[in-house]
């Protein structure tokens, strides 16, 4: 069913009881040409690609839990390439273009508002890397424009942008594309999308082990039984390693916890994002009204879906220094997501050691944003054997080599 | 908040501390291949469940020492020194 403004105005009359499903609740069949594991952003993106680029529809997408319900429904929900190395500009903003054309491509709102982000400096060294970070920017071709103190104020007028402030606003910058887009319908509308294009998206469905014959992945044992594939691609974040061992082999990846929390809702005072790299705070606010915060990792290994209350106290107390009139506000939830971190910040998307099995992981406390390039690229590998161009430098191998993307502005923040 | 209990303190707030990860690597030769050293330095097992790690105390007595800590509980299990040997 296509949704229109038609459609809307013939519910309307006739009580809304022609919507059907977004999308299918298929039982699994015995077995898949491709079999994706992990139904949050990536995963379904990457069947909605394999489905539309690649007119490969005879897939599944097991997911453990519901769609959406790891870190594609507990991230900030920001967009914005604002990279540094001409691998990861090419990539994040390739990105930040689909997400451009998404609504129109999937028939799904998802809410994309690009209402700029804007990056402070809070001392002369922060001018400093700034200058070098939107440089950077706008010798890979991404609009960046640097900002003084006044101008910040103009993004963001709730800003303490007084000279005597606990964290002065020296200046910083700004791209004027980045914004927040809707996370769940992000999943929502790939889910719908892929399932439209005949792709099985099955929900409760764990899995417990790889089938492997004379070393090679030929499917996956499940909760809901075996389901052979001729590939398997694995998009699973923060539990990437998690299933890495039940198929023999690791990664150069750490989970850790990544917080974020709500305040209640209040009328309209930000209509920008705010980051403070200094501090590791990062602050917008929802559609809602809600006003949005993000922290730094809780710098231990964790699989805890919650995260610790010393990292809440840090980014409360950065965020209040930055806005004191949201002091009064109350906080209504608070949650975390476990990120898949690897030591250089950027992502692995391609084959792993085990013949037919491959991974699209490593994004860490960045994955949100990269949903739309994480599926074009990794259904691509998975379709034809071979790495995307924009994905060539994201291969596991490149930690043996040495050669690696050391994005240090990968989450923006410090860590 | 978590609290670790430090050898040589005793438990304390988990933002006194640093964790330094993974611990018993053991450093390769430096004849070492590229993937060894590739192995040495990024690969880790990452599990969920029982992870055996380096912790500092560095807003106290500034200790280096292992903790035995589940990563999906957070409890601790049992600490002991820098050059102690792995709980059975």
């Amino acid at each position: 069913m296509k949704y229109s403004a038609w459609s809307l105005l013939r519910g309307a009359l006739s009580g809304h009881r022609h919507w059907s499903a977004a999308w299918a609740d298929p039982t699994p069949r015995p077995s898949y040409d491709l079999v994706i594991v992990g139904g949050g952003g990536h995963g379904l993106a990457t069947a909605y690609y394999l489905a539309k680029n690649h007119g490969i529809t005879n897939v599944a997408v097991v997911e453990r839990g519901w769609l959406g319900g790891g870190n594609t429904g507990r991230n900030t929900t920001i967009v914005r390439s604002n990279y540094l190395f001409p691998e990861s500009a090419r990539l994040y903003d390739f990105s930040l273009k689909l997400y451009e054309g998404l609504s129109q491509d999937l028939n799904f709102n998802i809410m994309l508002s690009q209402r700029g982000l804007v990056m402070l400096a809070h001392s002369r060294h922060d001018l400093d890397s700034m200058s070098r970070w939107a440089n950077a920017m706008r010798m890979n071709g991404i609009a960046a424009e640097l900002l003084g103190r006044e101008e910040v104020g103009e993004m963001a007028p709730a800003l303490d942008l007084s000279p005597h402030a606990r964290l002065p606003v020296l200046g910083g910058f700004a791209q004027r594309r980045a914004g927040t887009a809707r996370h769940d319908a992000v999943a929502w509308g790939y889910a719908r999308a892929a399932s439209a294009l005949g792709v099985h998206i099955i929900q409760n469905c764990e899995v417990r082990g790889f089938v492997q014959e004379s070393g090679k992945v030929v499917g996956v044992d499940t909760s809901r039984g075996r389901i052979r594939a001729e590939r398997v691609g694995i998009a699973a974040a923060g539990h990437s390693s998690v299933l890495a061992k039940l198929a023999g082999f690791q990664l150069p990846v750490t989970s850790y916890a990544l917080q974020a929390m709500v305040t209640e809702p209040i009328k309209p005072i930000l209509d920008t994002v705010v980051l403070s790299p200094g501090t590791g705070a990062y602050v917008s606010q929802s559609d809602k009204g809600e006003i949005v915060l993000g922290a730094m990792l809780d710098l231990f290994p964790s699989y805890a879906q919650r995260g610790s209350f010393a990292v809440k106290q840090a980014i409360i107390a950065a965020t209040l220094a930055l806005f004191p009139s949201f002091s009064r506000l109350q906080l209504m939830r608070q949650w975390a997501g476990i990120v898949d971190v690897v030591h250089d910040s950027s992502p692995i998307i391609g084959p792993t050691p085990i013949p037919r099995l491959y991974i699209n992981c490593g994004w860490g406390t960045g994955g949100f944003k990269a949903i739309p390039v994480g599926g074009w690229t990794f259904a691509h590998v998975l379709a034809t054997g071979k790495s995307h161009a924009l994905a060539a430098p994201f291969q596991l191998e490149r930690f043996i080599s040495g050669r690696l993307i050391d994005e240090a502005a990968a989450s923006g923040i410090a860590h | 908040m978590m609290q670790i209990p430090c050898i040589c303190c005793g438990p304390r707030d988990e933002n006194e501390f640093v964790c330094g990860g993974t611990s018993h690597l053991s450093r390769p030769d430096l004849g070492a291949s590229d993937e060894e050293w590739g192995r040495y330095l990024f690969f880790r097992e990452n599990p969920k469940g029982l992870h055996l790690e380096r912790w500092r105390h560095v807003q106290g007595c500034g200790l280096w020492f292992n903790v035995a800590r589940d990563t999906v509980t957070h409890a601790v299990k049992s600490v002991y020194p820098i050059t102690g040997a792995p709980p059975p």
